[in-house]
C-alpha cells in the first residue's frame, strides 16, 4: 500500500504533533527512512486490528496498534479509496470513526479508527483547523458509497443519535468524544494510553516498570479501549439528580422489555416504551395506596347484587309450591324477550337482576299484582319502577295516617279564626284573597292512585314506596319540566313551585305517563257489567274492568295497521288533576258557617265551573290526538323478514320512551326514558303573575298635573267671558264678583 | 362504537332502554364488514339510530387513516343496504338548525321553508333555488351537529402525530376509575374551540400528543352531562342532556369505549330549565 502523494503534508503535521508531545520518539523515527519498515508488520496487524476494534471485544492488546495506526495514518488513508471494495465492516468502522468525530477540527482524523482517537484524542483536537464535522461526514459517506443504500432516516437517526452521543454503528463503543473532553483537561491524561514504549524494538522497552515511570501517578492503562468503556459506563451509571435513575439501568430495562415483548415497529414507539419503563418504577409503590379506596364501591355493589341471588332463608316446601302456582311475580324475562324483538329494553343481566329484585319485593310486601313498569333515567342515579296492587284491606294503614294529618290541619284553622275575631278592631284590613279550593286527592285504589308504585335506584337496593299523588301535584307537574336527580328527597326547584319533593314529582309523572300510554289490545279487557260493551255512561264512566276470558287476539298485521285495535285501559287524568271530576264548591256544613259575605260573592262562580269530562275508559287509540301533524302512536311490526312470528310494537310519540307490544294473547307496556312529555315547542315556564294592585284606582286619589300659568290664565279668561255673558243676562253681578275674588 | 365490538357494546349501553333487535344486530355484523370492504374504510363505526315518525334511520360512519378527518356517513333503513350521505356543509347545518319537530322517516320529504323563515325563503327564491329543505340534508346536518357537539372519546385514546394526523394510541390502557368519573377525562372528538383560550399555566401541563382536543369540563351549560356507574360500578356511562339519546360508555382500565345515539334527532333546547 504505497502512500498516495497527497499524504505527506498531513503526516508531516501529525509528525509535528508527535514531536510536540515529546512522546513516541519511535514515531519520529518511524517516519524517517524506517517508514517502509513498520508497515511490514504494521499493515498486517494494526490495520486489521484497527479495522476490527468494534467486532472484537476489547482484548488486552499492547497499544501497539495505537501508535502504529497513528503512524499508519497514511496507510489507512491509502486504503481509503478502496472504499466500496472493502468490507462493509471496515467501512463501518470508518464511518464509526466519522461518526465519532464530533469535536471540530477532527476532519483529517475521521478516517482514523476510533481506536485511533483513543490514542490521540488530544492530537485530534489540536491538529486540524476547525471544520464542520457533520458535513464532511456526509461527504465521506457518499464517498464510501454505502449510505445510498440506507434510507435517509437512518442517516438522520444517526445524526440524532450522534447528537445524543450514541453512535448507531458503535453500540458498544465508548464515546471518545466525551472522553476527549473529559480526558482533555489534564495535559497528561491524554498521553496515558500511549505511554512508554510498548514494542520490543523500541528503545526503552522493558525499562518501563510500573511504579518507575514519570507518569505513574496516573492510572496506568494499556487497554485504552477498556478504559474508554469503563469511563463511558461510569457516565451511564451516574444517577440523575432529579429522579435517582441512571441511564444505564434504564436502557438495560428498556431493551429487556423490548426483547421480551417484541412489539411491532418498536422504533416508532420507543419513546413510549421508555416512558412506560420509567412509570413502572414508581407505580408499584403507589398502587397499593390508590387501589384501596377505588375498589370499595364496585365491590359493595357486587355484594348487593350477589345478595339477590341468595335464596331467602326458612322457606318451607309449602311456600315453594305456592310460589310456583300463583305468584304475582311477572315474567320479566318473557316481556324483555318480546321487547327485545323490537330493539327495546335493558340488557339481559340487568333484566334478570330486576326480576330477582321484584321477587324480593313480593316476598316483603303483601302484594296482589305486580308489574315492572319501567325505568326512568336521572342525573345521578336512575329509577327502576314497579307497579303494584295490594291485596284488599292491606292499604288502609296508609290512609289512616293521612286522614290524621288532614284533621290536624282543620283544627288549626278553627283556632286561628277565634283569635282573629278578638282582634278585629285593631287589625289592618283583612285580605280578601281566598286561595282556590284544594282539590282532594283521589282515594287509594281509585283513579290516579289505583296502583302503588315502588322504586329503587338499582336492583339490589331496597324498594321505596312512593306516596299517592294529589291533583295539585299533577297540575303543577304539567307546567314544569325538570330532570330527575335520582334522589327521592331532592327538592324540585321550579316555577310554579312544586308542592313536594322529587318523590312526589316522580309519582306525578308516573301517573301522567300511565294515563297517557298504558294500552292493551281491544277486547282484552272488558267492563265488568256488560261484556264487550263500551258505551259511555253519563258523567261517571266505568272504572272497573276485567279480563275477557273469550279474548280472540287479532293478527299482527291488523294490530299494526290500525290504531283502533288498541285501547287505553287506564283512566285519563282530567285538567283538574283527577280522573273523576270533583266539584270543589259543594260546600260542607263547616264551611258555610265560616264564610259570611264571601259566600255570596262566590255563589256566582260554581255556575261557571263546568264539569270536566275526559275520554272514557277503554277508548281506542284512534281517538288520541296527535301533535301537529304527527300521530300519537307509531306502530310497526318487529320484523319484516319473518312476518309470521313478528310482534306488533307501538311507540308513543307524545311520551317518548313509552312502548307497548302485542303478540297473540300476550301484551305489555313499558317505559324507558327521562320522564317528560314531548312538545315540539320549547318549554316556556309560566310567567309570574302580574303585580297586584294595592288599592283600586279612583279619580280622588289619582294625581294630576298642576295647571301651568297659561292654563290658569286661560281658565280665568274663559271664566270671565262666561261671567260677562252671565252679567248681561242677569242683574246680580255682585254675588258673582265676590265669588270670583274668592276663587283667586 | 366500533363495528367489531358492537355486540358487547350494545349490552353496555342498554341501560337507557334503547338498543337493537337481534335481527338488526345480526344484519349489522355482516353489512358493516362489507361496507368496510366496499368503501375501503379503515374503521367503521355504528353511529346509531334516529327515530322518525314513520321509520328509523340507521347511521354508520367510516373513518380513514387519519381519524380526525371528515368522516363518510351512510344511512340505511334495514341495516342491510346502505346509502352514502353527502358531506355536511355550513349552509346545510344553518338551515337545519331552524327546523323543528320530528324526522319523518322519508329522506325525500321536503320541509317547507316558508313556514320557518319567510325572509330566507324569499331570498332563496330570488336566487333561483327552491325554498325547501330535504330531510336528507336535515339528517346530514343533524348527524354533523351531534358529532361535533357531543361525540366524545376518553383522554389518551388518540394521539396526534407531529404531521397532524390522528391515530389510535396503542398505549391507551383505559382510564382509572377515579379518572373515569371526572368530566375532564373526556374530550370532544372534533376541532377544538377552547384550547387556545387556556391560560399558559394550564397549557404547560398539557401533553400535545394527547391533549389536543377540548375537554367536557367547560361545556355550556354546566351539567349537561350525566356520569353514572352502571352494572355494579363496572361501566362508566355518560349521557348527554343536550342531545337526549347519546350514550357513551367506557369500561375503566380496559380499552373498551364508544358512543352511540338512539333518539329522535332533536336538540333539547329546554335543557337550562330542566337542570
Amino acid at each position: 500500500m504505497a502512500e498516495p502523494p497527497g499524504e505527506p503534508p498531513p503526516q508531516a503535521v501529525l509528525r509535528g504533533e508527535g514531536q510536540e508531545r515529546g512522546l513516541g520518539e519511535h514515531l519520529r523515527r518511524a517516519d524517517s527512512p524506517d517508514r517502509p519498515e513498520p508497515p511490514q508488520w504494521g499493515p498486517g496487524q494494526p490495520p486489521l486490528e484497527g479495522f476490527e476494534p468494534e467486532r472484537e471485544p476489547r482484548q488486552p492488546q499492547p497499544s501497539e496498534p495505537a501508535p502504529a495506526s497513528y503512524r499508519y495514518r497514511g496507510v489507512r488513508r491509502g486504503s481509503e479509496p478502496q472504499g466500496p471494495d472493502q468490507d462493509p465492516s471496515q467501512l463501518q468502522d470508518r464511518r464509526g470513526s466519522v461518526g465519532q468525530t464530533r469535536a471540530p477540527g477532527e476532519a483529517p482524523y475521521q478516517w482514523q479508527s476510533p481506536f485511533q482517537h483513543l490514542s490521540d484524542p488530544r492530537g485530534a483536537e489540536q491538529a486540524s483547523p476547525k471544520l464542520q464535522v457533520p458535513e464532511i461526514s456526509i461527504s465521506q459517506r457518499d464517498v464510501l458509497g454505502q449510505d445510498s443504500d440506507k434510507a435517509p432516516e437512518a442517516r438522520q437517526s444517526m445524526y440524532q443519535s450522534y447528537a445524543l452521543g450514541l453512535d448507531p454503528y458503535q453500540t458498544q463503543e465508548p464515546k471518545p468524544a466525551y472522553q476527549t473532553h473529559v480526558v482533555g483537561d489534564d495535559p497528561y491524561e491524554a498521553d496515558e494510553p500511549r505511554r512508554g514504549p510498548y514494542q520490543p524494538h523500541e528503545p526503552g522497552y522493558g525499562l518501563y516498570q510500573s511504579g518507575y515511570s514519570p507518569y505513574d501517578d496516573q492510572v496506568p492503562d494499556p487497554k485504552s479501549r477498556t478504559l474508554a468503556i469503563q469511563n463511558a459506563k461510569a457516565y451511564l451509571l451516574k444517577s440523575s439528580t432529579t429522579s435517582g435513575l441512571n441511564l444505564y439501568d434504564h436502557l438495560a430495562s428498556m431493551l429487556t422489555k423490548i426483547l421480551d415483548e417484541q412489539p411491532t415497529n418498536a422504533v416508532d414507539i420507543i419513546e413510549n416504551i421508555s416512558k412506560d419503563v420509567k412509570w413502572a418504577q414508581f407505580q408499584k409503590k403507589m398502587d397499593t395506596l390508590r387501589d384501596e379506596h377505588e375498589i370499595l364501591p364496585t365491590f359493595e355493589a357486587a355484594e348487593k347484587r350477589k345478595a339477590l341471588f341468595l335464596q331467602a332463608n326458612g322457606e318451607g316446601d309449602e311456600e315453594l309450591e305456592e310460589e310456583i302456582g300463583e305468584t304475582p311475580l311477572p315474567n320479566v324475562m318473557e316481556t324483555a324477550f318480546y321487547f327485545e324483538q323490537a330493539g327495546i329494553g335493558l340488557s339481559k343481566d340487568e333484566s334478570y337482576h330486576i326480576f330477582l329484585a321484584l321477587k324480593k319485593l313480593i316476598s316483603v310486601q303483601p302484594i296482589q299484582t305486580c308489574r315492572f313498569w319501567g325505568k326512568i333515567l336521572g342525573l345521578e342515579m336512575n329509577y327502576i319502577i314497579a307497579e303494584v296492587q295490594y291485596h284488599e284491606g292491606e292499604e288502609e294503614e296508609e290512609t289512616e295516617e293521612e286522614e290524621v294529618i288532614e284533621e290536624g290541619g282543620k283544627g288549626m284553622d278553627e283556632v286561628e279564626d277565634e283569635d282573629e275575631e278578638k282582634e278585629k278592631e285593631d287589625e289592618p284590613p283583612k285580605s280578601t284573597y281566598k286561595p282556590p279550593p284544594v282539590i282532594p286527592k283521589e282515594e287509594n285504589g281509585t283513579g290516579a292512585n289505583k296502583y302503588v308504585y315502588f322504586v329503587c335506584n338499582e336492583p339490589g337496593k331496597p324498594w321505596v314506596k312512593l306516596p299517592p299523588v294529589t291533583p295539585a301535584q299533577i297540575i303543577c307537574a304539567r307546567k314544569i319540566k325538570k330532570f330527575f336527580t335520582g334522589r327521592l328527597d331532592a327538592p324540585v326547584v321550579s316555577f310554579p313551585p312544586f308542592p313536594g319533593n322529587e318523590a312526589n314529582y316522580l309519582r306525578a309523572q308516573i301517573a301522567r305517563i300511565s294515563a297517557g300510554t298504558q294500552i292493551s289490545p281491544i277486547g282484552f279487557y272488558q267492563f265488568a257489567e256488560e261484556e264487550g260493551d263500551e258505551e259511555e255512561d253519563g258523567g261517571g264512566g266505568r272504572d272497573t274492568f276485567e279480563e275477557n276470558p273469550d279474548f280472540q287476539p287479532l293478527s299482527v298485521a291488523e294490530m299494526v295497521d290500525s290504531l283502533s285495535t288498541w285501547v287505553h285501559h287506564v283512566q285519563s287524568i282530567l285538567k283538574q288533576g283527577r280522573c273523576v271530576w270533583f266539584n270543589p264548591f259543594q260546600k260542607s256544613e263547616e264551611e258555610e258557617e265560616e264564610e259570611d259575605d264571601e259566600e255570596e260573592e262566590k255563589a256566582e262562580e260554581p255556575d261557571e265551573l263546568q264539569q270536566e269530562t275526559g275520554p272514557p275508559l277503554l277508548t281506542p287509540l284512534s281517538e288520541d290526538e296527535g301533535i301537529q301533524n304527527i300521530p300519537a302512536w307509531t306502530a310497526q311490526p318487529s320484523t319484516n323478514l319473518i312476518p309470521q312470528h313478528a310482534v306488533a310494537v307501538l311507540q308513543s310519540n307524545r311520551w317518548p320512551g313509552a312502548y307497548a307490544f302485542a303478540s297473540g294473547k300476550k301484551f305489555d307496556n313499558i317505559y324507558f326514558g327521562w320522564g317528560h312529555k314531548y312538545s315540539p315547542e320549547n318549554h316556556t315556564p309560566a310567567l309570574p303573575p302580574p303585580v297586584q294592585a294595592e288599592y283600586p284606582s279612583e279619580p280622588e286619589i289619582t294625581e294630576t298635573r298642576d295647571p301651568t300659568l297659561e292654563e290658569e290664565l286661560a281658565f280665568k279668561a274663559a271664566k270671565e267671558a262666561a261671567l260677562a255673558a252671565a252679567e248681561e243676562e242677569e242683574d246680580e253681578e255682585d254675588v258673582e264678583e265676590d265669588e270670583e275674588e274668592e276663587d283667586d | 362504537m366500533e363495528a367489531v365490538s358492537l355486540l358487547a357494546a350494545l349490552e353496555l349501553v342498554a341501560g337507557g332502554g334503547a338498543g337493537l333487535s337481534p335481527e338488526k344486530r345480526a344484519a349489522l355484523g355482516s353489512s358493516l364488514l362489507l361496507l368496510q370492504r366496499d368503501y375501503r374504510f379503515e374503521r367503521v363505526w355504528f353511529w346509531g339510530c334516529i327515530q322518525g315518525v314513520r321509520g328509523a334511520y340507521y347511521i354508520a360512519e367510516g373513518l380513514g387513516s387519519d381519524r380526525a378527518a371528515p368522516r363518510s356517513r351512510l344511512y340505511s333503513f334495514n341495516c342491510v343496504e346502505w346509502s352514502l350521505l353527502p358531506p355536511a356543509t355550513k349552509e346545510m347545518v344553518a338551515q337545519a338548525e331552524q327546523l323543528k319537530g320530528r324526522f319523518q322517516g322519508d329522506p325525500s320529504f321536503e320541509y317547507e321553508y316558508t313556514e320557518i323563515n319567510a325572509e330566507d325563503a324569499e331570498r332563496l327564491i330570488e336566487d333561483g333555488k327552491e325554498p325547501v329543505i330535504k330531510e336528507e340534508a336535515r339528517l346530514v346536518a343533524t348527524i354533523e351537529q351531534i358529532d361535533r357537539a357531543v361525540g366524545i372519546i376518553p383522554r389518551g385514546a388518540f394521539v396526534k402525530t407531529p404531521l397532524g394526523s390522528v391515530h389510535e394510541n396503542r398505549n391507551f390502557e383505559g382510564l382509572s376509575l377515579t379518572e373515569a368519573k371526572k368530566l375532564s377525562s373526556y374530550f370532544h372528538f372534533t376541532e377544538p374551540v377552547n384550547l387556545k383560550n387556556k391560560t399558559l399555566l394550564e397549557k404547560a401541563d398539557l401533553d400535545p400528543s394527547t391533549d389536543f382536543l377540548d375537554s367536557l369540563e367547560h361545556d355550556i351549560p354546566q351539567g349537561s352531562w350525566t356520569v353514572q356507574l352502571e352494572k355494579g360500578g363496572t361501566v362508566v356511562v355518560l349521557r348527554s342532556l343536550l342531545w337526549l339519546g347519546l350514550t357513551f360508555y367506557h369500561v375503566p382500565m380496559t380499552k373498551q369505549y364508544g358512543y352511540i345515539y338512539f333518539g329522535s334527532g332533536e336538540k333539547n333546547l329546554d335543557l337550562p330549565f330542566m337542570i
